[in-house]
Parts: structure tokens; sequence; C-alpha cells
């Protein structure tokens, strides 16, 4: 069995990110968050009014995501356009990465809408989402007790790896697990945890020990990307 | 041992510690976890004393008692009007809080206020469901009949009154309009059209430039070139 290894950066290294807030002037929140080649935009509307009425919530607002893959974002066919089972599931799951550190106990019954869109993707795009949106709630000027950081950790043929893109998920030599993550730094939790693949329990907590230089190095280009924003002023 | 983490008037994003130890009282867009106060919300830092809070730079409009603010009449019910605020809230303006005219039992509410009319109301309620209620009664609280409407963050609104209303009199004054600038971030503005327009770009300007100091000035020469006249202030607000 060949061990992969990686040529352009180290193991533990995430691919280049851009981080961006306040790039949708129409939104009341926004923000974009580029990974190596997966791109992802957020828009944020509300807190709004929410119809139909039986999906209120007089105790506190609700948040409603929508995972929007584009039809060409993909790494071969194209995309069919529209809402399919795997996108159903993961803007369910990036509603609960974000809903933590969220209080939206000031809007009863009112709804924040939270769009992302990739228009390209290369592994990764759930993480770039909840990152993007992250910087959209709070550009969004929404109480929240932290920013959520995500990232992708994984191991090929046993050798942990961070933020893995298309080829190396794509790997067959051996076993490989792709393990999605979502952290709130300030309480170190886990918001995200979902895996791919096949894995051994040391070969996990390897993989979140190894995932936490990278959430800190993407945490700090979100926090970088709101601060640029609101120094510049402009919207 | 307390400590500031954090300069006054900085830029803070949720989840940064601002200051560490119990002398300091987290406030608005802060909280307390273990012996640190962190922030809450994109903001901009204010001490006060022990008390540090935040001045939020962006977000919608939460209706607030006493506030001032424009809408739109979007239903008209048995016995009053609903007002489209601008936020996630619609507001009640009921018939006691909009006329002092004796209205019969049944009596067509549209001859007061019709769908679509836009009015200058105070709220004088709001209960913990958000519920809003409004009236027409006060000074300066009308219909408004022509015009046009714009809509600016909020957050901006006392940047773009002034202090004691320096700003938006300065606009007024140079462009010959009236203007309304309700707390909810709807401005109405009255005049020729031509001046209509030049008011609702110095206003944008005001809204897109509001960290930059020396505005006041800036927004004085571009209403000069586009008016092609002098401001000459009145005297109350020199």
């Amino acid at each position: 069995m060949m061990a992969y290894k990686r040529e352009k950066r180290k193991n533990d290294e995430p691919r280049e990110i851009t981080a961006k807030a306040g790039i949708i002037p129409r939104a009341d929140g926004s923000g974009y968050f580029k990974i190596g080649n997966t791109e992802a935009y957020a828009a944020v509307y509300g807190p709004r009014n929410l119809f139909p009425r039986f999906k209120q919530n007089p105790t506190k607002g609700i948040l409603r995501c929508n995972y929007n893959m584009m039809p060409f974002s993909g790494m071969g066919n194209r995309v069919r356009p529209g809402a399919n089972r795997r996108s159903k599931e993961i803007s369910m799951i990036t509603e609960n990465a974000l809903i933590p550190v969220l209080d939206l106990h000031e809007f009863p019954n009112s709804v924040v809408d939270v769009f992302i869109e990739l228009p390209q993707t290369d592994a990764g795009s759930r993480c770039a989402g909840i990152c993007a949106a992250s910087i959209a709630l709070a550009d969004a000027g929404l109480a929240m007790k932290d920013l959520v950081s995500s990232v992708a950790v994984g191991h090929l043929g046993g050798t942990v790896f961070v933020d893995l893109d298309y080829n190396e998920e794509a790997f067959d030599e051996g076993d490989v697990a792709d393990i999605p993550i979502a952290f709130i730094p300030k309480t170190e939790e886990y918001s995200l945890l979902q895996m791919d693949g096949i894995t051994s329990k040391e070969i996990l907590f390897e993989a979140l020990e190894v995932s936490k230089k990278a959430i800190e190095i993407i945490y700090k280009a979100q926090q970088d990307a709101l601060k640029q924003r609101y120094k510049e002023g402009q919207k | 041992m307390s400590e500031l983490l954090i300069k006054d008037k900085e830029i803070v994003v949720p989840g940064e510690e601002l200051a560490v130890g119990m002398d300091f009282l987290p406030s608005y867009g802060t909280y307390r976890r273990g012996d640190k106060i962190i922030s809450n919300m994109v903001g901009l830092v204010h001490i006060e004393g022990k008390v540090v809070k935040l001045i939020p730079l962006s977000g919608k409009y939460a209706p607030k008692k006493e506030d001032t603010i424009i809408g739109q009449v979007i239903d008209v019910a048995m016995s009053g009007w609903r007002i489209e605020t601008n936020c996630a809230y619609s507001a009640m303006v009921s018939l006691k809080d909009a006329t002092s005219d004796f209205i019969a039992r049944g009596a067509d509410l549209t001859q007061y206020f019709d769908i679509g009319d836009w009015v200058v109301a105070k709220i004088i309620n709001v209960t913990s469901q958000k519920l809003v209620d409004m009236t027409m009664k006060g000074p300066g609280l009308r219909k408004l009949k022509g015009g046009r409407v714009t809509r600016i963050n909020t957050n901006k609104v006392p940047r773009v009154i002034g202090k004691a209303g320096s700003m938006v009199t300065m606009i007024k004054v140079s462009t010959d309009t009236k203007i309304i600038v309700g707390q909810n971030g709807v401005v109405w503005i009255q005049g020729e059209p031509e001046m209509e327009s030049i008011a609702v770009d110095a206003i944008k300007m005001i809204e897109n430039q509001s960290h930059v100091s020396g505005l006041t000035d800036k927004v004085k020469e571009f209403l000069e070139k586009a008016t092609g006249k002098k401001i000459e202030m009145p005297e109350y607000n020199r």
C-alpha cells in the first residue's frame, strides 16, 4: 500500500483562505469564504416576519439555512439545480452548527434566513458554507457569543491530514475518512462532527487534535474579515 | 487584578475578550464568562467607568418605546391600522390613538389612512412578544403626502441627524426640502424633484462615510457643488 504524500502544503496546513464580510449590499449581512478552490457566499436576511404561521416560535426566533451548490460548481458533471437529499441534510447540519452561538430570544415569532451559495467546490463545501454563514450572521448585527470555525480533517491510509481537497478525498489505496468539524473556539465545543469513511478511535482523536491549528487560522481570517469591513465602514 | 484588554472606541467582533476581572461590569453587547467580559456582536467598545458596552454598527431596527418612526399602512383593521415598520414586527395604530374625531361604529377607516399611505408615528408600547402600539397624536406626527422615501441603516440615523440636528438641517436648507428621519432608518424627503434627489445622494453619502471625520465639511462641499449655491445656516444652528 502506498502512503499518500502531500506536495504543496504540510499535513496540518489548510489551503489558502480568503474571507470577506459585507459583500452583498441588499442583504442584512453577508460573508464570503474561499478555501483553496472551494468558494462560498452567505447572505443573511432578518430577523424578519415568519410565515407560515405554524412555524413561528413565540419564545425565540428561528434560524433557517439553505445550502445550494450552483450548477457548474462541481468537479465533473453539472449539478442538477434545486434542492436534493444532500443539500437538505447539509442545510440542517449548518443550522445545528450555528444555533449554539446565536441568541434569538430578542426576536420571538421571527426568522433569520441564511442563504449559502457555492459557485465553485473542491471538497469541504459544508465547512466553507458554515464559515461564510458565521461571518454573515455577525455582519447582520445579531447577538452571538462567538464565531463558528469549520474545517474538514481526515486520514488517508492512517496518516492524518487537514482540509482535504477532492483528489485526496477520492484516495483509493487504503482506508480513508473525511471528518468535517465545526468548532466554537471560546467554549471549546464542537457543533458539527460528521464522518464519511473508516477510522479508528485513536486516529479520530489525533485528527481532532491536528485540526486545532487550522481552526485557529480560519478563526483569525473570519475576525479579520469583519474588522476590515467595519474599518472601511462601507455598505 | 482587573484589567482592560481592549482600548476605548475599538472595533470588536463576537467572541473577543474585552476585560478580565470582576471590577468591570458587562453591559449591552457583552457577556461574562468566568472572570472575563466577552463581546456578543460586532460593535465599537464604549467604556464608562466600570461598565463595558458595545455600540452596534449593524443590524436591523428593534422597536423601542418613545421612538418616532416612519412606516407604511399595510392593512386596515376593524378599529385601527397596521403599519409596516422596517423591522421584523409590524405595528398597530388604534382608532383612539389616531385622531380625536368622533368615528361612528363601522365607519370607513380608509378616509383617514388608506393602504399604501406613509405616516410618521410614535411607538407607545412594545410587549415582550414584540407587539407594537403606536400613536399619531403628538407634535409632528401625521400622514405624509407626496415626496419620496429612502431607507438607511438604522445605526447610522444619529449621524444623518447630526448634533442637535445640524446635519439634516444643512441638507434641508441647502436643497430647500422637507426631511423627516425616522428612528427605523426610513427617511422621507419632499421638495423639487432634482433637489429631492440631491438630498437622497447627500444622505447616502453620510451613511456610507459615517466613520470619516470632518464629514460635515465634506457634505457641505458636496451640497454646495450639487446645488450651486452657498449654504447659509440659520442662526440657532451655527
